[in-house]
């Protein structure tokens, strides 16, 4: 039972790397889903026996993570007319290295962690490398659009990381995050919308010349 | 006796082997809706280059003449140390795959040598190619082989296959299925076909393996061909070792469900050069790293647990 709880945690980690090193925005977006569907699924793979509850709980998961969230990125993308391909300010080998890499240390950290055993080997890797993942992708991808989707693998990573730790009730802690999350993204998305309406861009590095004052360079003679 | 099994097998690799591109050929013109050519064509033609005069410029040395014949017997004795069907060959001694690694690589450094030998810019651009290719199919082979050393605790192929049982399957599935993976993509890189190079192509600007060995002739370009046709075997025994796990006692009968395995993975291989185009080359390097991803995380896997 627990060879496809693993064989799941392989898929989340690839899906890592894929979102890494995928360059079409609609692309991330649906791997992001695709991950989001996978973490679902993992706490029944995971617990073994199939009860009411966590049925009810892996589908509501499953059902924003899968459809909810990626709707709403598309809408975002669609209204903001973002252009297709995600920006990336470094290659896209160097991202795939850095994932990996991340992959690396977290397994390393994951076994140096005091944490009970999940019963599934490498969740926690995982689940670090998945949150790592999202940082990267906030960091290094130059559109506002591109780092809400860097949120929601962040918050794919840290449900997964919850899963390690309450396989049993995973109930409140998961309630709590999804909240915060659900607002995260409509907030975003209207922030977004605001960015795309007032400036025209989502590019968050043209944030940088909000100001009146431009430096004597920049200045036309 | 346990002298005459390993010659039999080995007998059986270099007699069958060509058959392995006849039956991938016969399956892409099953594809395509043609009757293909004969299944033993590789036969004829390396038949008929055999007795075929030689040409050599005569801006070529010694290493031109070289470069088949290195190549071609240093699959041959990688071979040698290869199990068939989960059993021993010839050669068995600790850390062999690293062994099998170097061959491999001593056989493509004077096949790009001979390439280069003959100052031909295209010929020098496939050499370039398959050496800026093999500089993430090999980490990922090796560590493919690390990883399975890993998982069997063996540290020789024959080993390995031997330890590898259905219940390491159950047990380690993650990590096998990641290191077949990167097998199966090193192996259609290694021997040029389709996702990321056209073995049929003869346009000059875009072939890769081709175009190193368009200057040769005669008996050499057959040790090219039956050297490629062997190489394929060696990766395809790789894999079919590796998901058939099962070693019932019967030796006839492992044996033919390895040779089924060989022909299954030929076929998978003619089917996906008739279903899918070949890459653009800069991405080439993006399918490799995936390779070198798969076994990174195989060996992880196991050396976490």
């Amino acid at each position: 039972m627990n060879t496809f709880a693993e064989l799941t945690i392989v898929v989340i980690i690839l899906l890592n790397l894929a979102l890494a090193v995928s360059g079409s925005l609609s692309l991330c977006i649906r791997l992001a889903a695709f991950q989001g569907v996978a973490a679902g699924l993992l706490p029944l793979l995971a617990s073994g026996g199939v009860r009411g509850r966590a049925m009810a709980f892996a589908g509501f998961i499953i059902l924003l993570k899968g459809v909810v969230f990626p709707w709403l990125m598309f809408r975002a993308r669609e209204k903001t007319g973002a252009r297709r391909d995600v920006d990336p300010l470094i290659g896209y080998p160097a991202s795939i290295m850095l994932c990996l890499g991340a992959f690396a240390a977290s397994s390393w950290l994951g076994s140096r962690l005091p944490l009970p055993h999940s019963g599934v080997a490498f969740i926690i890797p995982a689940s670090l490398a998945t949150i790592f993942t999202g940082f990267l992708l906030i960091t290094t991808r130059a559109k506002a659009i591109t780092q809400v989707l860097g949120y929601l693998v962040i918050e794919n990573g840290i449900y997964i990381f919850g899963l390690a730790l309450f396989v049993e009730q995973p109930l409140m802690v998961e309630l709590a995050i999804l909240l915060d999350v659900f607002v995260a993204v409509f907030v975003m998305g209207i922030a977004i919308f605001h960015i795309s309406r007032e400036f025209d861009h989502i590019d968050t590095d043209q944030m940088a010349e909000l100001t009146d004052w431009h430096r004597p360079e920049d200045a036309k003679w | 006796m346990e002298i005459i099994k390993p010659l039999i097998q080995y007998l059986a690799v270099i007699i069958l082997s060509p058959l392995l591109l006849g039956v991938i050929n016969r399956v892409k013109a099953y594809f395509a809706g043609r009757r293909g050519q004969p299944l033993l064509q590789l036969y004829f033609d390396l038949y008929k280059l055999s007795y075929k005069a030689p040409v050599y410029s005569r801006t070529t040395t010694w290493l031109f003449r070289a470069g088949p014949i290195i190549g071609l017997s240093a699959v041959l004795c990688a071979l040698a140390a290869l199990p068939f069907a989960g059993r021993p060959g010839f050669l068995v001694f600790d850390g062999d795959f690293i062994f099998l690694i170097y061959l491999l690589g001593l056989g493509r450094f004077f096949t790009v040598l001979a390439a280069l030998d003959t100052g031909s810019s295209f010929e020098g651009m496939g050499a370039s190619r398959e050496v800026q290719f093999a500089v993430f199919a090999e980490p990922a082979f090796f560590l493919a082989l690390a990883a399975l050393s890993k998982a069997t605790g063996k540290l020789s192929l024959a080993g390995m296959f031997l330890a590898l049982e259905p219940a390491s399957w159950q047990a380690a599935a993650p990590a096998l299925l990641l290191l077949t993976a990167a097998l199966f993509i090193i192996l259609l890189a290694e021997n040029s076909r389709v996702p990321v190079d056209d073995p049929n192509t003869h346009l000059e600007l875009t072939m890769v393996h081709e175009v190193m060995v368009l200057d040769h002739s005669g008996p050499d370009l057959a040790y090219i061909l039956y050297g490629a046709s062997l190489k394929l075997w060696f990766f395809g025994a790789l894999i079919a070792s590796a998901v058939l796990p099962r070693h019932s006692g019967s030796w006839f009968y492992d044996g033919a469900a390895f040779l089924g395995m060989m022909g299954v993975i030929a076929a998978g291989i003619g089917t996906i050069e008739s279903v899918m185009a070949r890459l653009r080359m800069i991405k080439v390097q993006y399918l490799l790293m995936g390779a070198l991803v798969f076994s990174v995380l195989a060996l992880l896997f196991q050396t976490g647990r």
